[in-house]
Formats: C-alpha cells, sequence, structure tokens
C-alpha cells in the first residue's frame, strides 16, 4: 500500500472512528468463522494430538515421506527450469528473427504449447515414453512430468526472454550496430547479457509455478512427489487433514523463499546503477505469464527504466498488469 | 484412422462441455470473491488490507492440485461436507468440489489483476477529482472505477485463460472433463497422436478466441495516457 492512495484521502476523526468500528466487526466476523472451522474439526476429531503428533515425535514421517518427496519436487522443478532455460532462450530469440522462416515457426511452437494444459501435456509424455520410448517403469513419471514442465515453460520462458530483450533501450541496438557488430554479435555480446539481469526475478518466479505444478505429477501419473507422499501419511496415519496442512505449509515456505528472492533481486537491480534498471514483471503472479494467444507479450512498465527509480504506471493499458508493483513479492506494495 | 472417435464410447463433447462449466461457474465465483478480496486489500482498514494480504500470498504459493485434491480428500471424505449434494451423484460432487477449489485459488489472481488495475490510475486523477469538490462515492464511481476497470481486461483476460487451462485439474478428483477423458482414451486406444491432437485442439479452441476477443477488448477499452 502506498503512501498515498488514489482511493481515499488521509483518514479525518470521523474516518479513523469508522475504520475502528469496521475492524472490530470484521475481527469478529473472522473469529466468528475461525470457530466454526475449528469446531467442525473438533467435531470429527481432526484436533485431537494424536493426528499431529507423529509430525513432531515420529522422524519417520518426515525421513520416508515427507523430505524425499520435496527433495523430488525440487529435483523435478529444478531439471525442468535448467532444461527449459536455453530452450526458451532459443526460441524467445527465434521469435525475434528476421527471418520469416525462423520466426514463424517459433511463433507456433510458442503459442501452441502455451495454449495447452500443462497436464496435458505430461499425460501424453508419459503414455508416449511408455510406448515409444525405454524407460523403467519407475522413473517414468518423473521424465513425464519434466517432458511436461520443460514443454510448457520453455514456452513461457521464450516470453520472459523476448520482453527482457525489448526492454532495452534501442540505443543499445543502434550503438552495437554503429561499431560494426552483426545482428548475432550484437545480441549475444550487447542485449543478451543486459537482458539476463531484467529477466532474473521473473524467471525465479517462474520457478513457483513450476514448483506448484510437479504436484500435478504426483496425482496424476504417481510421481513420487511432495503431493503423493503426503497422501501415503494421510493414510498411513489416518490424519487426512493434519497431513494436507502440513503439506501445504511445506509447499508455501519453498514458494515464498522462492518469491522473497526473485524480489530481493529486482529490487536489487532496480537500485543497481549499472545496467538499465528494467525489471520483467512476472504478469501479477499469473500461473501462465500471459498465456492468451492473441493478448500482448508481458510488455515492460515503461515506468520501471525511467531514471531515479520512479515507478510510473505505464502508459496504455496493453502492458499487462499494472507495473507499479512489478512482481509478485510477498508483502510488496 | 478416425475410428478412434467413437462418440458412443467416449463422450468427447460431454467432457469438454463439463471443462466449460467447469471454467464459466469457477470464473464468477472467483470473480465475485476476488472483488471482495481487491476491496479489502485496498480499503483504508488495516485488518482488512493485511487479511487480505495473507489469504493472497497464501494460497497463491499453494499447489491448485493440492487445493483441489484436498478438497476431495479432506471436505468430502474426513469432513462429510457434501456441497448441497445428497451424494448419490459423486461426479457432480465431484465437480462442485473442484469449482470451490478454483474459486479459492483463481481469486487470489482475480484479486491482484484488480488491485493492479486500482494501482495504474494516477494518484492525481482522485487529487484532481477531490479538488473539485467530488465525494470519495463520486471519486471511486466516476474517476477512478472507470479507468481502473478498463486497465484491468488483460491481466484478468490472462486469468480466465488460466483458469480454463487449470480446470484439468478437477481429473484428480475424478471429475469427467477433458483431462481425464484424454488418459482413459489414450490408455485404451493404441492411437496416441490422432488423440493427444483432438484434445489439444480442443484446447486451443477454447483458449485461442477468448484470448484474442479480450485482446481486441483490451485495445478497445484502453485509456490513452
Amino acid at each position: 500500500m502506498s503512501k498515498t492512495s488514489v482511493l481515499y484521502d488521509a483518514p479525518g476523526p470521523r474516518a479513523r472512528q469508522r475504520n475502528v468500528l469496521i475492524s472490530v466487526v470484521f475481527v469478529a466476523a473472522l473469529a466468528a468463522f475461525a470457530w466454526w472451522v475449528l469446531s467442525a474439526l473438533n467435531d470429527k476429531n481432526q484436533l485431537d494430538l494424536a493426528k499431529w503428533d507423529p509430525f513432531v515425535t515420529d522422524s519417520r514421517v518426515w525421513t520416508t515421506y515427507l523430505l524425499p518427496g520435496l527433495q523430488e519436487t525440487l529435483t523435478a522443478a529444478a531439471l525442468s527450469l535448467v532444461i527449459a532455460l536455453p530452450l526458451g532462450a532459443l526460441l524467445g530469440i527465434g521469435r525475434m528473427s528476421q527471418h520469416w522462416w525462423i520466426r514463424r515457426p517459433s511463433d507456433v511452437i510458442v503459442e501452441f504449447f502455451r495454449s495447452i494444459p500443462v497436464l496435458l501435456l505430461m499425460i501424453f509424455a508419459n503414455q508416449a515414453f511408455a510406448e515409444w520410448a525405454n524407460i523403467d517403469r519407475d522413473i517414468r513419471p518423473m521424465y513425464a512430468v519434466i517432458t511436461g514442465l520443460v514443454l510448457y515453460n520453455a514456452s513461457v520462458l521464450a516470453e520472459i526472454v523476448r520482453a527482457g530483450v525489448l526492454s532495452l533501450p534501442r540505443g543499445q541496438t543502434d550503438a552495437a550496430n554503429a561499431i560494426g557488430m552483426r545482428k548475432t554479435q550484437a545480441m549475444v555480446y550487447v542485449l543478451l547479457p543486459q537482458a539476463v539481469t531484467a529477466m532474473l526475478p521473473a524467471i525465479v518466479s517462474q520457478l513457483v509455478v513450476i514448483v506448484k505444478d510437479t504436484a500435478l505429477g504426483g496425482a496424476m501419473l504417481g510421481y513420487g512427489e511432495l503431493l503423493s507422499n503426503t497422501r501415503l501419511v494421510a493414510g498411513n496415519y489416518s490424519n487426512t487433514i493434519a497431513a494436507y496442512t502440513v503439506a501445504a505449509a511445506l509447499f508455501i515456505a519453498v514458494n515464498f523463499l522462492l518469491t522473497g528472492f526473485a524480489g530481493w533481486l529486482e529490487g536489487r537491480i532496480r537500485r543497481g546503477r549499472r545496467g538499465t534498471g528494467a525489471v520483467v514483471p512476472h504478469d501479477a503472479g499469473e500461473e501462465s505469464q500471459t498465456a492468451g494467444a492473441g493478448l500482448p507479450a508481458p510488455a515492460l512498465g515503461k515506468g520501471a527504466t525511467l531514471p531515479g527509480g520512479t515507478d510510473l504506471p505505464s502508459a496504455g493499458t496493453g502492458t499487462g498488469s499494472g507495473t507499479g508493483d512489478g512482481g509478485p513479492a510477498p508483502g510488496s506494495s | 484412422m478416425l475410428d478412434f472417435l467413437d462418440l458412443d464410447r467416449y463422450d468427447l463433447f460431454g467432457a469438454f462441455w463439463t471443462t466449460v462449466e467447469l471454467t464459466v461457474y469457477s470464473a464468477i465465483g472467483s470473480l465475485i470473491w476476488g472483488t471482495a478480496l481487491a476491496a479489502m486489500r485496498v480499503s483504508p482498514v488495516p485488518v482488512m488490507r493485511a487479511f487480505g494480504t495473507a489469504y493472497v500470498n497464501i494460497l497463491r504459493n499453494t499447489p491448485l492440485t493440492l487445493i483441489i485434491v484436498a478438497c476431495s480428500q479432506g471436505l468430502y471424505f474426513t469432513m462429510g461436507v457434501t456441497m448441497w449434494t445428497d451424494g448419490s451423484d459423486p461426479n457432480s460432487l465431484a465437480f462442485r468440489l473442484a469449482v470451490l477449489g478454483f474459486i479459492v485459488y483463481t481469486s487470489t489472481f482475480v484479486c491482484e489483476a484488480l488491485r493492479s488495475g486500482i494501482n495504474t490510475v494516477p494518484v492525481g486523477q482522485a487529487e484532481a477529482a477531490r479538488a473539485l469538490g467530488l465525494g470519495f462515492t463520486q471519486v471511486l464511481t466516476l474517476v477512478v472505477l472507470p479507468q481502473a476497470f478498463r486497465s484491468v481486461v488483460p491481466p484478468l483476460a490472462n486469468v480466465l485463460i488460466a483458469l480454463t487451462k487449470n480446470t484439468t485439474v478437477a481429473a484428480t478428483i475424478g471429475v469427467a472433463e477433458a483431462a481425464l477423458l484424454m488418459r482413459d482414451m489414450i490408455e485404451r486406444e493404441a492411437q496416441l497422436l490422432p488423440i493427444a491432437a483432438v484434445f489439444a485442439f480442443g484446447f486451443i479452441v477454447l483458449t485461442l478466441p477468448t484470448g484474442l476477443f479480450l485482446g481486441w477488448v483490451s485495445k478497445r477499452v484502453a485509456v490513452k495516457r
């Protein structure tokens, strides 16, 4: 919340009184809701100590199920990102090519994989590996999950790369041309290195999406990641509510660390003297970046490039999310 | 070649219709709840702001799959919540649970889209309106919201398209929608590529026109600044 909100003035005495009243009513309503939930849980004996204390007393819950599951989740997410990055970079650069026979196929590939649900890609990959590849049954789900995530995220990252390069001032290309660089040289030596810093926060934010999507593989393909191991915990200790709460907390903790890191990176880049200070916004934390075919690419907040780090609202509305807080960092704004 | 498209055995259009229904109900629900959340997040009351922020940050960082599975395992199997069904039709129960999960999750993105829309309205607009003597309601309805709604179209369109694709997650709790049917079909028929192509085409048909249409709308209503 910015100091001066566009919606209301600084509160006077009457507004302050009214705010206190609303606060009291709201807290009372929240408390009533929480009481209702807790008593419902209590009626079904879900608050019994026996359901919750395995997570403290029984170390096997962690060593056999949750931690290996978390490790699988993180492995799949990290591998997917590492494989998707170069592919995404190629596709993103391909979309900016001046040759139509490179640009068009890149466009089609990116738009195709962005409009298909990642679950469909995973199911397809799983079956394809079963039919056409000689992959051991046990690790096939992992291959399928990573393949699905790579196909989808490569096209999302392609858009991030493109937005990153387009965010650079035109003068960079002009200067590179002026000293006699060819197009490839300008891209490799001048544009990409600067674009990478602008893209980093968006890439880290995309990692959050990837971590969340690995859970799909657990639920549909039997990949042994955190969610499917949570199911085992819930079955073995018959503590469904407790198990899912702990699993959710683990996911949230991992993703908070990642978003926090992304926010920190973004702040560092924005403040930095070197580079343009431009940052590719991760579209309001939305799942799929700009997802939609036909919608404008995740254009950059022009405000981000203004000197002095002032964030002005960008001109025009085709620029995706509001650029004032170009990222989903928790507690930002 | 296309004999796998045995529409008597596989209810292809029914599955995609379920996907559409999931999308529509979840979109309406998350638009309402997301607007309420956004109102909390921009309200002058600190407690409401804190609640809105906490809700959004927690739910947005939880995997949708976990929310959906927990709706089924936790709410129904453990707590016995039947969502106003008599429990005799498992498919309609799973459908309602899935819609609940989608609303809980998607509303966070709706909230963020709306909030970013309000943030794009320059403070000077409201200050000018106040200087003219407009009251709070007038500032809101005549100056701020008309501009905010316009700039909110592209991010909301993205949320809607992402929601359309996310409805496939309902397959994890057995809602008979497109992704579940695709898995059934490719397991039973030895026609992987044609089947995958049909389903890919189905989703492109669902998402591409939405994107094009809403992109066109957002260009038309854009605020020229």
